[in-house]
């Protein structure tokens, strides 16, 4: 029935099957009026909320297989090797085969570990990141929820990640993992200020916190051209305040393999380790997603002023790879960052924020401010 | 089980200890490190040694002296080749056999490409020590072509056992001068990106220029010889004080520094390595012809007394005493190892540093564990 239902809902399009991709919101329109028009309302939004569930499950899987593997081809291009390359062409099919492994392999319980907490804080982790995933705009119409208060939320949200990390480095009742959490916690902490300062300098920029207003208002110039300097600025103390809050390297503190073995996660094993694994690359598409939004205009295309023709070629590529060719343009930044750089120190990366970063920041959302006062951005 | 619990729980003066080891993966083999530690303020290093113990000096007593080459190989094994090259010099010594010059250019040039590649393996995984894996793919990447040569003229990639008391065991391969030149020409074109990697990164001179800082005094007292004494100050190469092989006939400079300090045990290093292609451009185009060995007796008999030789190991300074009472085998040998002289200094220098720089430390001192356990 409910296929029928959708089946009917698409046969309704009155445009070809690719004009989707332009705006999602006919596709979603004649999904929400097909089931409204065969059901009563709480069905309907019930069976809404299943579809978008499922929907963002097979996301979520999508997007941390395809990051891994992108992170090996990358890292191999940066280190002279091929990176995996035997099962699938290119090897495309490695972290499949990975993640059956780790389906696979037993759950190691341990000796002294407060089970409960032990088995909780990977799934803290996991349904911090799904609670973030649905509020982001994807492309025109694609967005589950728009909060008015959408990138307050996202903030809010995604620290709530590093209970996680503190209860599965206190949990698991090793030395390692404790420190690896505790070098977790105080690094996120710190990072957070520099994130939330960051997006507010958008914030007072844009005039609303709601993501796709945000969007919205880059119609003319995205804001790292539109907001000179201090927008710029924003921008690069977010991305590396982004990648401390990721626990990816140069700030990869909490894990710190050649130092903690592997911080947080030593002692789990099996799809318990995979979580965090895939946690921590989803994360990363976050942090990347919100810059990508924030600061490179979302799914807006490129527009330069008054070219015409440019203009309708760039209107042309849908916003929806706008907004994933500007995320992976990020995340392929924040990877660069993980394999160039040496790890730093637990004191020198709280220095970094709280003697370098948090400044700056503060007196950069204070010329935003005049900016925005004075009308100084384009 | 009780005593399980009652290790966890944390004492009264807030240290803690972790085992570092014998299976963590900076500690570049069997090492254990029992370190103790307030937050993560490193208060006291424990070394506890032994996991790869083989008796090696012992079981040099019921061996002949030719087989103990290949004994030697299994210590230091990123300095094989200058391992074989002590014992046969402490051989040839007793025996008092003149060694051509043929023999000892070869034996030379091998040393130095041994210590270049020690000491690229050294860069590689310090940087992966530091957390910045790229340079461990890019020192390996330059080290396989020196082991290729190696390959190609002893048959051996890490464990060469090239040197045998009177000479070598094989005469070089043709394409040994053509490929040494072409190696050196290589390596001479990318050394700058060890430097624009590491050396230079502001990451890397943050986490190391003032860390575990060794004065000149202590290490003399704990006798720390090779590149780590000499970013002391320590002039301790054997190849200017006691020069062996053709040593006394190149011309190179000593890496000197007087900082002590980790970033400067680094450099020491990368130096050395500049220094070391300087002695082989002079040696590689002046290797004369003739035999590749001595003829030695069928069985090597050292005449009665107590033989010395020093020799300079990619690490430090490695000593040979063997004593013979006349016999094919030897009475008693004795390595005196620099890794395991080395590793005496890590509590004194990394004493009140974090436990990050415990590892940049450690890394900077090089250790190979079989040669510290023998």
């Amino acid at each position: 029935m409910l296929l029928n239902t959708i089946s009917n809902a698409l046969s309704t399009l009155s445009e070809p099957w690719w004009k989707i991709f332009y705006d999602f919101s006919s596709l979603t329109q004649a999904i929400d009026e097909g089931l409204r028009s065969s059901l009563s309302p709480f069905w309907a939004v019930t069976i809404e909320m299943l579809i978008i569930g499922v929907v963002f499950l097979l996301f979520y899987a999508l997007i941390g297989l395809f990051l891994v593997i992108a992170e090996r081809k990358v890292c191999a291009f940066i280190q002279n090797r091929l990176g995996p390359n035997r099962i699938g062409p290119y090897g495309l099919f490695q972290t499949i085969a990975d993640l059956v492994k780790l389906l696979f392999k037993e759950l190691i319980p341990i000796k002294n570990a407060d089970g409960f907490l032990f088995n909780l804080a990977p799934y803290i982790v996991i349904i911090v990141n799904f609670m973030v995933l649905a509020a982001l705009p994807y492309g025109k119409g694609l967005h589950a929820i728009d909060f008015n208060i959408g990138i307050f939320y996202v903030i809010a949200v995604s620290s709530m990640s590093v209970i996680g990390v503190l209860l599965a480095g206190w949990s698991s009742n090793s030395k390692y993992s404790l420190i690896g959490a505790m070098r977790s916690g105080a690094q996120i902490v710190s990072y957070e200020l520099s994130i939330g300062l960051a997006i507010i300098t958008v914030v007072v920029l844009a005039g609303s916190m709601q993501l796709s207003e945000i969007v919205e208002a880059q119609r003319t110039g995205w804001f790292i051209f539109k907001g000179h300097v201090p927008a710029f600025l924003a921008f690069i103390i977010y991305i590396i305040a982004g990648t401390a809050e990721t626990n990816r390297g140069p700030f990869d503190m909490a894990e710190a393999e050649s130092e903690l073995t592997a911080g947080y996660h030593t002692e789990y094993s099996g799809i318990k380790f995979a979580f965090f694994y895939l946690a921590e690359y989803i994360n990363m598409f976050i942090v990347a997603a919100v810059a990508a939004t924030l600061f490179l205009g979302g799914w807006m295309p490129f527009h330069v002023g008054n070219w015409e023709g440019f203009n309708r070629i760039m209107d042309f590529i849908p916003p929806f790879f706008w907004f994933f060719g500007k995320t992976f343009f990020v995340i392929y930044l924040i990877m660069l960052f993980k394999w160039t750089f040496p790890r730093l120190r637990i004191d020198q990366l709280l220095t970094l924020e709280w003697k370098y970063l948090l400044p700056i920041n503060l007196v950069n959302v204070l010329i935003m401010a005049f900016l925005v006062l004075m009308g100084w951005h384009f | 089980m009780e005593e399980i619990i009652k290790e966890v729980v944390i004492d009264e003066q807030e240290e803690y200890t972790i085992n570092m080891g014998p299976q963590h993966p900076s500690t570049h083999g069997v090492l254990r490190l029992v370190v103790s530690l307030k937050g993560e303020i490193v208060k006291n290093i424990e070394p506890h040694i032994g996991y790869i113990h083989r008796g090696i000096e012992k079981m040099c007593e019921s061996i002949t002296y030719p087989q103990i080459i290949h004994l030697t190989d299994r210590m230091d094994y990123l300095s094989a080749a200058i391992n074989n090259e002590a014992v046969c010099l402490a051989v040839e010594k007793a025996l008092e056999v003149e060694i051509p010059d043929r023999i000892k250019i070869i034996r030379t040039i091998i040393s130095e490409l041994t210590r270049i590649q020690s000491h690229q393996l050294f860069w590689a995984s310090y940087g992966m020590d530091m957390g910045g894996q790229t340079c461990f793919f890019y020192g390996l990447r330059d080290r396989e072509k020196v082991l290729d040569i190696f390959e190609e003229t002893t048959g051996g990639r890490m464990i060469v056992s090239y040197n045998c008391p009177g000479g070598l065991m094989y005469d070089i391969h043709p394409n040994f001068q053509k490929r040494v030149k072409e190696f050196i020409k290589y390596f001479r074109g990318v050394l700058w990106e060890y430097d624009a990697i590491l050396s230079g990164n502001v990451i890397f001179r943050e986490r190391t220029i003032g860390i575990g800082r060794l004065k000149l005094e202590d290490a003399i007292s704990y006798g720390i010889t090779g590149p780590s004494g000499r970013a002391s100050g320590f002039s301790c190469d054997i190849r200017k004080q006691e020069p062996y092989s053709a040593y006394d006939r190149v011309k190179f400079n000593e890496v000197l520094y007087t900082e002590g300090d980790t970033y400067h045990r680094y450099l020491a290093r990368i130096e050395e390595m500049r220094e070391s292609m300087n002695i082989i451009d002079q040696l590689i185009d002046n290797i004369p012809e003739g035999p590749y060995f001595v003829k030695m007796k069928p069985v090597i008999k050292l005449p009665e007394g107590e033989y010395f030789q020093r020799v300079e190991t990619a690490r430090g300074e490695l000593d040979v005493f063997i004593k013979s009472d006349g016999n094919k085998n030897p009475y008693r040998v004795k390595f005196r190892s620099p890794n395991f002289v080395n590793l005496g200094v890590l509590n004194h220098i990394s004493k009140d540093f974090k436990i990050a720089d415990l590892i940049a430390i450690a890394g900077s001192l090089d250790f190979v564990i079989p040669d510290i356990d023998r």
